[in-house]
């Protein structure tokens, strides 16, 4: 699949965005008046930014609306309406936290719900699709949310939690891409299925329907990215969760050291899930390269 | 409403026959021709006449080489080339309508033609993604989603003459090898012809259960027996002359020395 810079960036920060939502959700941290406005301010500003990334790549943005009315059968569509829901609930809620020094328990905990729910449709998104063997899986889920709830708990500033979190989140990393190099084979679909025409014997990719490319081969068979996907997992892995573990667990003193730290971290660990994310895209295979005989 | 049908009164579709497609592409250009200019938006060229052109296509013909296993009948079997036209197959159940998000896919009640509403289309993408066969293509120009319309605006059109109420493609094919009709009819011609040639699915592990099918092409015939077809034309017209010459032939024969046996209509 082709790793466009504007699904990436709306899936990485709006994941984190919404993961930090959650956390001040629950109360974790409880932060009320000029914290929490700062606190709420990125929130925001990586949720919102995120969507509003993720709109570039329409071919008619000016009709997104349009996109909310389809939640009865179109993930793409539920994610709309949890993302909505979910920046309504907790701008409420921010606002109680912020001018009232008020906690409203109930709406913290549906705002976290929703805000989490955003995260799982959007992972849903991808999970649906059967043309691409690598996402249609139970971990794609998993991966999107634990990444959500590991960032978002380094951006909450829950050192301690935060840790356990970004463990876990690496350990089912790992699990996503050891599952995901065997999907294409598990899936069953090969050429003999694409084509019908095996009996018996064995089918070859002659000739292209055309001497150029097209938008199918732009858009579904993009195999620069993969080039260098063993040093990219590296990459992801040691930015994105083994930096921050160890800026998380480094025993400093001074509070400005250890505000630097968590700021590197948080850093860090974006970086990391970019370039995972990054990835998630460019070594996906959708079964219509078979046609091509490319993958 | 993306929600899926679950009857339609009819299955419209098409049947393409692998055995007898030559790959000339005629469909392809008809097709762009006709779907240019008529349903939706036109379907744009990218960098036309320049280094690297593309464009939008709704149907599109591949070539594979299928390398037939050896058996003790044919130890050493040719490959067969197939030609392979490939476009919206009509899936019943189609996941690039389930996707939208705005419900400018659609599949429809009376006929099961699946369909897009450019003015509801964002252009997202997800609907090409869905489908596995290829059969959507995002318009460059227009930011809209491209699909086959089984030729709609033909089909049921009382302005043509009937016989061109058909498919572009179908109307164009200069080989037979693409068949319309309603393959929710078992009784129809397609239908038929689908059970007599044992017709089959793309990728039936998907389960979007397509409406086109495609007839696998028939084992090709041998090599020696193709050059016999032309042996009685070379051979001999009379095999043993007559009168004169007749006695001439039996007169040399008798002679003692080698003659070279009589030519015959076997060629090397």
């Amino acid at each position: 699949m082709h790793p466009a810079p504007s699904v990436i960036l709306f899936t990485t920060l709006s994941g984190l965005g919404f993961g930090l939502l959650a956390f001040l959700g629950l109360g974790y941290p409880a932060v009320t008046g000029g914290v929490a406005f700062v606190f709420y301010v990125i929130a925001y500003a990586l949720a919102v930014g995120g969507l509003l990334a993720s709109t570039f790549h329409l071919g008619h943005p000016e009709r997104a609306l349009k996109a909310f009315s389809q939640w009865r059968s179109s993930w793409l569509s539920r994610e709309g309406l949890c993302a909505v829901a979910a920046l309504l609930t907790m701008g409420l809620f921010a606002l109680g936290a912020i001018f009232l020094d008020q906690h409203w328990r109930i709406l913290g905990l549906l705002g976290a719900g929703l805000s989490l729910a955003t995260v799982f449709t959007t992972s849903m998104i991808y999970t649906q699709l059967k043309t691409i063997p690598r996402w249609n899986m139970l971990l794609t889920p998993v991966m999107f949310l634990s990444f959500s709830v590991a960032g978002g708990a380094l951006l909450a500033g829950q050192e301690r939690l935060s840790i356990w979190f970004l463990l876990a989140a690496s350990a089912v990393q790992l699990a996503y891409w050891v599952k995901g190099d065997q999907a294409f084979a598990a899936s069953g679909t090969t050429m003999e299925t694409a084509t019908g025409l095996a009996g018996g014997g064995s089918v070859r990719a002659f000739e292209p329907p055309h001497t150029g490319s097209n938008y199918l081969l732009r858009e579904f068979v993009h195999v620069v990215g993969r080039k260098h996907a063993m040093k990219l997992r590296v990459l992801a892995l040691g930015f994105g969760f083994i930096l921050p573990v160890l800026f998380m667990v480094l025993p400093v003193d001074s509070s400005l050291i250890k505000h630097l730290m968590a700021a590197f971290a948080v850093l860090s660990h974006l970086i990391g899930i970019a370039v995972s994310r990054w990835l998630f895209f460019a070594q996906a295979e959708h079964v219509v390269g078979l046609y091509y005989g490319r993958r | 409403m993306t929600e899926l049908p679950t009857t339609t009164a009819k299955k419209m579709g098409l049947v393409i026959d692998l055995d007898t497609c030559v790959g000339c592409h005629a469909c392809v250009i008809s097709c762009k021709g006709w779907n240019t200019e008529n349903y939706g938006a036109p379907l744009s060229d990218q960098d036309a006449y320049g280094a690297a052109p593309s464009g939008t296509f709704l149907n599109r013909v591949h070539s594979f080489e299928v390398q037939p296993k050896a058996s003790p009948a044919q130890p050493d079997p040719a490959a067969q080339l197939i030609h392979f036209p490939k476009s919206c197959l009509h899936c019943e159940e189609a996941p690039c309508v389930t996707v939208c998000p705005t419900g400018a896919s659609y599949k429809r009640v009376e006929d099961g033609i699946v369909l897009v509403n450019e003015s509801d289309c964002i252009g997202c993408g997800l609907c090409a993604w869905s489908c596995p066969y290829g059969a959507r293509e995002l318009d460059l120009a227009e930011g809209v989603m491209k699909k086959c319309t089984l030729c709609v605006d033909r089909i049921y059109n009382e302005n043509l003459p009937e016989v061109d109420r058909v498919p572009s493609c179908v109307r164009t094919c200069p080989a037979g090898a693409r068949h319309f009709g309603d393959l929710g009819d078992p009784d129809s011609d397609v239908s038929q012809l689908v059970a007599e040639r044992g017709g089959m699915d793309l990728m039936p592990e998907m389960g979007t259960k397509p409406v086109n099918k495609y007839l696998p092409p028939r084992p090709k015939d041998k090599l020696e027996e193709q050059i016999d077809i032309l042996a009685p034309l070379l051979a001999p017209v009379t095999e043993e002359p007559g009168g004169f010459l007749g006695w001439l032939d039996k007169a040399l024969d008798r002679l003692p020395g080698q003659s070279s046996s009589q030519s015959s209509g076997g060629s090397n």
